[in-house]
């Protein structure tokens, strides 16, 4: 199907019944209950959950194929922000300019960037990314404060031109992204006894997005090209004496990957019309990296469970405070419950990134390829009757 | 007039002079068997040949074109195929994989952009690197994840990754070191077969005299940088000196 072998387009189909049914799944707790603040089905974080997929996607066909670690990625995923808020405050109010204009724009930082950075490669080529980023970084801040807004970011305003918009209003209010007519923060509620489910339409409008962005990474993991970039990162001696140039493959998977990064950044900027320097300074390209190899690099899947892993701990865990532990720990005699609160308090609230610094740690230590590598533990152990599949399709790496 | 012409090849590291006023003429269909002691220069020539170093002085032709100032690859695509010391194969890849890079490279050059079509649609390739895997006896072999085969596997598989590119030269850098008699036996039984096969030039760098005696048909000595003598087997073996140089008493 789609010119994939059974096995990817079953993937493919298991990623699309995930997505599609994401406001379901990811609302498994009635509201109001004291399990609600687990809830991860708002539009809002589902957006962010498919944006970030498609960043990590794009990542990982650079990192995960041909090893080459960019620290600098989201310097294409802050170009792609200001080329759609651009496109917004000139063209019009529709989301397909704005994402094709981010996407050619970081393509296109991507190439100059690349061409220069991939002269080295190792740490070498990880620092000369990681400078480009902050210089980028620190442009954007403060330089070429009349393209990017500087300190407060890139704006829509009333009066901007918006040629192709026939009732450039001076009045009422600033217009919101849409396509053609229907607007990217439309919702529907559905109400279901006690449970409320929400249905974007900014939501589903990414999640097609990022499946195709899923399906291209598949094809280009399973092409010759794909096959060359992998055998970049195995051997770049014997590829350079079996008569292939390294060189123009890497910087394709860098462009291409950029571009992925640039999409984020357009729809991110689709979804929420702003777009602030703070999107290309390096703990953003960190967590890029976090995600892909939190999910399991080279893997086809593993970066959109990195990413989706991340961006719930960050909005969850972050959301906890200490009454709602006192809540919960509630049962225990008053001075144990303290002592329980205590030792807990420090991963919660803003302490989230310390238990994401251990979760990290964990799976880097008992599961190097990432959460698919535990998947694929888990189908193990409870697929062994199974003799003749012994690995589920959804968690079957690349390799 | 050779297919491969060395000239006046001269190469200096700070105070080394590695290689002087080296010549040497490879005739076309020929094995030409290149020995000498440790540090007489061999494997700095012979990245002189594909690209690794350039020499000070001098010029190497192949094929009627200079290969000076060319990057490995480009040599490559001249018709140049090298077998390392220690075999150089892709570990993270299967056998088959292993197998289709230099298919892709002699089809495709040295960069095409396939991103979208199935590597399975590529039949054509396929076969002809199923037909190659035959030729060494690694059909079975072939998903095999290549880094998890023996050593004397992966030479072969490295051997056949150079010979599915049909070059008009293969350069082999001592392709039995360290490996057992028996191994050796049948890499030299395997490029017996492949001379025969085929219409290719062979240039080896070997210690092994068993294997340097039973392919080569013309044997150029190294000492010091420098061509000794060049000649058959035969009269090698008895060379005053060469064995003075080089033998010692072995011979």
């Amino acid at each position: 199907m789609f010119g994939l072998n059974k096995k990817d387009a079953s993937l493919l189909l298991i990623v699309a019944g995930l997505v599609a049914f994401a406001p379901f799944l990811l609302n498994p707790f009635p509201e109001g209950s004291a399990m609600a603040q687990f809830n991860a089905g708002y539009p809002d974080l589902m957006q962010r959950f498919v944006i970030f997929g498609i960043f990590a996607i794009g990542f990982n066909i650079l990192f995960g194929l041909t090893g080459y670690l960019s620290f600098g990625h989201a310097a294409f995923l802050g170009v792609g922000s200001y080329a759609a808020v651009w496109m917004f405050k000139l063209l019009s109010m529709n989301v397909l300019p704005a994402i094709v204009l981010a996407v050619i724009t970081a393509g296109a930082f991507a190439l100059i960037i690349g061409y220069v950075s991939l002269r080295r490669s190792g740490i070498y080529f990880s620092i000369l990314t990681l400078a480009f980023a902050q210089m980028s970084f620190a442009l954007a801040y403060s330089v070429l404060t009349p393209i990017t807004g500087g300190e407060t970011g890139l704006q829509l305003a009333l009066d901007d031109p918006r040629i192709l918009e026939s009732a450039s209003a001076s009045e009422g209010n600033i217009p919101v992204p849409g396509l053609f007519g229907l607007e990217m923060r439309d919702s529907f509620e559905m109400v279901m006894g006690s449970w409320v489910f929400t249905f974007n339409f900014g939501y589903y409008f990414c999640a097609v997005i990022m499946l195709i962005a899923f399906y291209l990474s598949i094809r280009i993991f399973r092409s010759p090209f794909g096959m060359m970039l992998r055998a970049i990162k195995s051997n770049q001696q014997r590829l350079n004496y079996t008569g292939v140039n390294p060189r123009p493959y890497t910087l394709a998977a860098f462009v291409i990957s950029g571009m992925y990064a640039g999409l984020a950044g357009g729809l991110m900027a689709s979804m929420d019309p702003l777009a602030g320097a703070e999107r290309m300074f390096w703990t953003a390209s960190g967590e890029v990296v976090l995600m892909t190899i939190l999910g399991g690099v080279g893997t086809l899947i593993g970066p959109v469970l990195g990413a989706g892993m991340i961006k719930y701990m960050e909005n969850i865990i972050s959301k906890i405070n200490s009454d709602i532990l006192h809540g919960w720990f509630a049962f225990l005699p008053d001075g144990l419950e303290d002592l329980v609160v205590t030792m807990i308090y420090p991963f919660i609230g803003k302490g989230w990134h310390l238990t994401l610094g251990i979760v990290f740690m964990l799976v880097v230590i008992f599961l190097p390829g990432g959460l698919v590598e535990g998947g694929q533990k888990l189908a193990n152990l409870f697929g062994r009757k199974k003799a003749d599949n012994p690995k589920s399709a959804s968690t079957e790496p690349a390799e | 007039m050779g297919i491969l012409e060395v000239k006046d090849v001269n190469k200096r590291f700070g105070g080394l002079q590695a290689l002087g006023k080296v010549n040497l003429s490879v005739a076309e269909n020929s094995c030409h068997a290149i020995i000498g002691p440790n540090g007489a220069g061999k494997s700095t020539l012979l990245n002189c040949l594909v690209g690794k170093l350039i020499p000070d002085t001098g010029s190497v032709m192949f094929d009627g074109q200079s290969v000076l100032g060319r990057t490995p690859f480009e040599i490559n695509q001249m018709g140049i195929s090298r077998v390392f010391q220690t075999p150089e194969i892709f570990g993270d890849l299967t056998v088959m994989e292993n197998m289709l890079i230099p298919c892709f490279a002699r089809r495709d050059g040295s960069f095409a952009l396939h991103g979208i079509r199935s590597v399975i649609s590529e039949a054509e390739l396929r076969d002809q690197a199923e037909s190659m895997l035959e030729e060494v006896n690694m059909i079975d072999k072939r998903d095999m994840h290549s880094a998890s085969m023996s050593r004397g596997d992966k030479r072969r598989l490295e051997m056949a990754m150079c010979l599915v590119q049909n070059p008009k030269l293969l350069l082999l850098d001592e392709p039995t070191a360290g490996m057992a008699r028996a191994d050796t036996n049948n890499t030299i039984d395997l490029l017996k077969e492949i001379k025969e096969k085929r219409n290719i030039t062979i240039a080896i760098i070997e210690h092994d005299m068993h294997v340097v005696f039973s392919l080569a048909e013309r044997i150029t000595v190294l000492a010091q940088g420098t061509p000794l003598v060049e000649d058959t087997p035969e009269n090698i073996k008895g060379h005053p000196k060469v064995k003075e140089a080089y033998l010692g008493e072995a011979a």
